[in-house]
């Protein structure tokens, strides 16, 4: 009992902004808007708001490595690629019956997870670091995207999954909850809404804790300084690997929500271009806070998707944009500059009442 | 009884002999101070040690066992502890959370903050407990880096030049704060160029010259070497 109470102290702690009544106050606030919303919406714009929704993920992920654990992976789509592949081979070949999507959905996101600690092994017990660990990631994730990219003809294919080339698969069957008398099927609007939200709660309640135990002390002494961390006995290696799998898991969360949400996936996901983009929500935000990726990277995906409909094509040059002014202006993020910045202000206003 | 054991380390660098067939044992209980000219192989020794550099050839013997190919890490578990000559403190977190690091690897809990407040205590760090480390002086960062080393509770503590850039005051503290670790049982190898703290502290003194064994000895013993003199104490107190 007492284990479990002190799990929920560490949802505050000197890694997270946000603490006290105030903070949580909001919080409830935000979720309980968050809970109403699709009801005073329409299907479309709750659906896109899923799909924003579902970028959270691989956007947290990279906040996890690199924010808090100093380690550039340029490559989170590489994984986003391998679940949302996975699970459509998996759905198509087994069908949507039995509770089968959900079985998928653990297991294409497992399959991600696997091939991170292949991957982290080598990189993290090679003690490859920095600008190298950039690289390598990045070649993985354009390797996976020309290798899919190639496997048009009808000789690609898994079981009863084509793999379609540059084209993608798709029509793989969407999230489908087994229930006495029918099936729910989460179609990419309320259902799968609640569903994502749901997750996106636990993922991020889930890090808050993560972050500011034992284990995230460590995370962010080795992106501080790893020699020194290794001198206090910690094997380095070892906490950077898990740290790298755990990204990769929520990479590939992202990566099969995505694949559920719009029911197909293309090599292109995983190529320079969405690359990147992740990059740059994480630093507009806050990298090294989870609660300023999280709006951080909601307010620029909504602001980008506002250009391409309503501005033109400039929009990715907005986004260069965007990330020379942040590393200019607020190099830790605008969001979290922001945040810091209210916080002040509230103490000091406190202090002048008090 | 001896606590470390170096036999005939060799470290070379390309064609440059950083340590040369460096024999030293270092008796459980003592403090030692290792000094010597810059370049003398000193720092790389403590490397060597802590298995941040592999020897060419030798062996080093800690505790009865011999942990040349130990990786880092294991080598801290064994009873090893350090603080580099370049302060190496979590400089974007706050100094009460770069002791947490050090000491929640023994205690837990309420137990934990208390150990913490009682460190801060003995490093006279209690009002700057909330201040970035990156922000302190250097002599306050010094004294935070010997406070994660000992919160290991080692065996043996490596201490490379602890009172650089410390005033006399400051520097006769941390001779102080040595003798009282030492007085509970840590055996400390000290690099240290500031001669008054060697003779305050130092049981036994070795001096590295050309990464080779060049004198040992008690400090008065090594303060009347003329050899000495003349490769080092002549150019320091000149």
């Amino acid at each position: 009992m007492t284990g479990f109470l002190s799990l929920f102290r560490r949802l505050e702690g000197p890694q997270t902004v946000g603490r006290g009544p105030a903070f949580w106050g909001l919080f409830a606030v935000v979720l309980a808007v968050a809970l109403v919303y699709p009801l005073v919406s329409d299907g479309y714009t709750v659906g896109n708001t899923v799909y924003f929704f579902v970028w959270v993920f691989i956007a947290l992920s990279l906040c996890l490595i690199w924010g808090y654990g100093g380690s550039l992976s340029f490559g989170q789509t590489a994984f986003f690629g391998i679940a949302g592949y996975g699970y459509g081979i998996l759905t198509i070949n087994f069908g949507s019956a039995y509770g089968f999507t959900l079985v998928a959905l653990v297991v294409a996101v497992a399959i991600a997870a696997l091939f991170a600690i292949l991957l982290g092994y080598f990189m993290f017990f090679g003690r490859i670091a920095g600008v190298f660990l950039g690289i390598v990631t990045l070649a993985v994730t354009l390797m996976l995207e020309r290798f899919m990219a190639q496997t048009a003809g009808p000789e690609w294919r898994i079981g009863s999954a084509r793999l379609n080339g540059f084209n993608g698969m798709s029509a793989m069957p969407p999230l489908t909850i087994p229930w006495p008398g029918e099936p729910i099927v989460l179609f990419a609007d309320v259902g799968l809404y609640y569903f994502v939200l749901g997750l996106l709660i636990f993922v991020y309640l889930g890090l808050r804790m993560l972050m500011n135990s034992s284990f995230g002390n460590v995370i962010v002494a080795i992106r501080e300084n790893p020699e020194r961390a290794e001198m206090l006995g910690y094997d380095v290696r070892k906490y950077q690997l898990i740290t790298f799998v755990i990204g990769a898991a929520l990479a590939g969360l992202s990566g099969l929500l995505y694949t559920v949400w719009g029911q197909y996936i293309t090599p292109s996901s995983m190529g320079m271009t969405a690359a990147a983009l992740p990059l740059i929500w994480v630093a507009v935000g806050g990298r090294s806070d989870l609660t300023s990726t999280v709006i951080g990277t909601l307010m620029v995906l909504a602001a980008f998707q506002a250009l391409t409909i309503y501005g033109s094509q400039y929009a990715l040059v907005f986004m260069g944009v965007l990330l020379v002014l942040t590393v200019l202006i607020a190099p830790n993020g605008l969001v979290l500059g922001a945040m810091n910045w209210l916080g002040r202000l509230a103490a000091r206003l406190t202090q002048r009442i008090g | 009884m001896s606590l470390l054991e170096l036999r005939k380390l060799n470290k070379h660098f390309g064609g440059l002999h950083v340590t040369n067939a460096v024999d030293l044992t270092l008796q459980t209980g003592e403090i030692h101070c290792l000094i010597g000219p810059n370049g003398a192989g000193k720092s790389t020794l403590f490397r060597l040690i802590l298995g941040e550099h592999h020897p060419g050839s030798g062996e080093i013997v800690f505790a009865g066992e011999n942990i040349t190919s130990l990786k880092s890490f294991a080598r801290i578990h064994r009873g090893l502890s350090v603080k580099f000559q370049v302060p190496g403190v979590f400089k974007g977190l706050s100094v009460r959370q770069n002791l947490e690091i050090a000491l929640q690897i023994r205690h837990r809990g309420a137990e934990l903050e208390a150990e913490i407040d009682r460190l801060l205590a003995f490093l006279g760090l209690g009002s700057e407990q909330a201040q970035t480390a990156g922000n302190l002086s250097h002599g306050q960062k010094q004294w935070l880096e010997i406070g994660m080393a000992i919160s290991l509770k080692p065996r043996l503590l490596l201490l490379d030049e602890p009172t650089a850039g410390m005033s006399p005051e400051e520097t006769h503290l941390t001779g102080e704060m040595v003798q009282r670790l030492n007085a509970d049982g840590m055996t400390v190898l000290a690099i240290e160029h500031d001669m008054a703290f060697v003779r305050q502290v130092a049981q036994r003194v070795t001096v590295l010259h050309l990464g080779q064994v060049f004198a040992q000895g008690s400090i008065d013993e090594i303060v009347a070497d003329e050899r000495v003199a003349a490769i080092y104490l002549g150019q320091a107190h000149a």
